[in-house]
């Protein structure tokens, strides 16, 4: 019997089946079905993906002609920063950073970002950064997003003013921890849009809300909300990625333009994207290092492809450690990688990555 | 896409700037070059489309437009505003 070789979850490699595969694909696009209320692939969508399995070679690639252009995160911390962002500890300076991925890694556009990547730490140091981005637009040719996150639990105790509601909750405390959040979210908003102005003030093409959400619904609102301010008042292209695929709902009770933030799959989450005024919307789907590959693409692919379907902006799905169908490993395999690349391209139909 | 390599950062502009899905974006870049669509990743046409419009190659070429002097260019070829050469524009009077 003929086995393929792949992986699970946590890049640790196996063996499939013809019949094992195609049986991951159908279980792992029925569970993004299920929870996301979206259909399944077809079955012209299922050979595809069995192709991309039982293709030999290390590494594949999209066809001529389906190339997509690539968006950033984390600035140039992949080469100057530690392990702790994936970072490879070469030591040279931010612009020079910028300029080796415009002209030695050939990228399509490209990313600043402080080594304390959170909006809240770079207000004290704005200057510091406008200049190196002044430098950088400069010195480059390639669009220059300016990045960091959202991070609303930079705002809660020990770190910030308000209660924390991981300490609130546990105690019965739900008003408190919901009043916590809602404060939390009126300062993170001002912090995020007096950053990003002072960065358009100095001629940035773009900002990045990177890893939206990661501290639940309030963490949306709060970008949400910036990116709607920034919106009106700029002329920055807005960039919104998620942390997760699903918004959790810690406060619960959050609303933007009349919808409930809670428990909006991407489909959803790219809708109040729009509304807002990004130009650029990135959904996450996770990875989960029980199932296989196989089955951990088909389910991304299948949210990836409902929420290229239902956005009217361009889709630039986040791609790496642990998510859009690539193993949580923190160098991932090249053969996951290229093989997730292929199939958000050519089945989800995504814009960029 | 290959960034200036090819036209990368060119079909990244159109996105930021016109919210343009991919095919969109691809196909105003490649009308705008005078070029077909899977043209835009091919380094050995970009190349001499990018040398001849003077918007930036990837090798160091002395003389070839660099840095914001080539984005000046780049915004007048796609009509497009870019914030850097906004300011540049402001600052030159």
């Amino acid at each position: 019997m003929t086995t393929y070789r792949t992986r699970m979850g946590d890049g640790h490699a196996i063996e499939m089946t013809d019949d094992e595969l195609r049986a991951d694909f159908v279980r792992g696009s029925e569970d993004a079905a299920d929870r996301g209320k979206i259909p399944p692939l077809g079955s012209d969508e299922y050979d595809h993906l069995f192709d991309l399995f039982s293709n030999p070679a290390r590494v594949v690639g999209v066809a001529c002609g389906n190339e997509v252009v690539l968006t950033h995160d984390i600035g140039t911390l992949r080469l100057d920063g530690d392990q702790g962002n994936s970072g490879v500890g070469i030591p040279l300076s931010r612009v020079q950073g910028i300029q080796v991925h415009e002209r030695a890694f050939a990228a399509d556009t490209m990313e600043l970002g402080h080594v304390d990547y959170s909006y809240k730490p770079i207000k004290p140091v704005i200057a510091q950064e406008q200049q190196t981005l002044e430098n950088t637009l400069l010195s480059t040719i390639i669009p220059i997003f300016y990045g960091a996150m959202p991070n609303l639990g930079t705002y809660y105790s020990p770190d910030g003013p308000f209660g924390n509601p991981s300490d609130l909750l546990p105690m019965g405390k739900i008003k408190e921890a919901r009043e916590a959040q809602q404060e939390a979210v009126e300062h993170a908003t001002r912090d995020m849009v007096y950053v990003a102005t002072k960065l358009a003030d100095v001629g940035g093409d773009g900002i990045n809300f990177d890893t939206t959400g990661a501290a639940g619904d309030a963490d949306f609102k709060a970008t949400l909300e910036a990116v709607a301010r920034l919106k009106a008042t700029t002329d920055l292209a807005i960039q919104v990625g998620m942390a997760g695929e699903f918004v959790l709902g810690i406060h619960g009770g959050l609303e933007y333009a009349g919808t409930r933030l809670a428990g909006l799959y991407p489909h959803q989450q790219v809708k109040l994207a729009e509304k807002a005024g990004a130009d650029i919307f990135g959904p996450v789907v996770n990875t989960n290092t029980s199932k296989s590959m196989a089955w951990n693409l088909s389910r991304a692919v299948t949210f990836v492809k409902a929420c290229v379907e239902a956005a009217d902006i361009p889709i630039h799905v986040n791609m790496g450690m642990g998510v859009g169908g690539s193993p949580v490993f923190e160098t991932p395999p090249i053969d996951s990688v290229t093989r997730a690349t292929v199939a958000m391209v050519e089945i989800a139909k995504v814009d960029g990555l | 896409m290959g960034g200036i390599r090819a036209a990368g950062d060119l079909v990244a502009r159109m996105q930021l700037s016109q919210r343009m899905r991919i095919q969109e974006a691809k196909t105003h870049v490649a009308n705008i070059l005078k070029v077909g669509v899977d043209d835009l990743s091919d380094v050995t046409v970009m190349r001499e489309v990018r040398e001849d419009l003077d918007i930036g190659v990837i090798t160091s070429v002395p003389g070839c437009a660099k840095g914001i002097e080539a984005k000046v260019r780049i915004a007048d070829l796609l009509g497009v505003r870019i914030n850097s050469v906004e300011r540049l524009r402001r600052k030159i009077g």
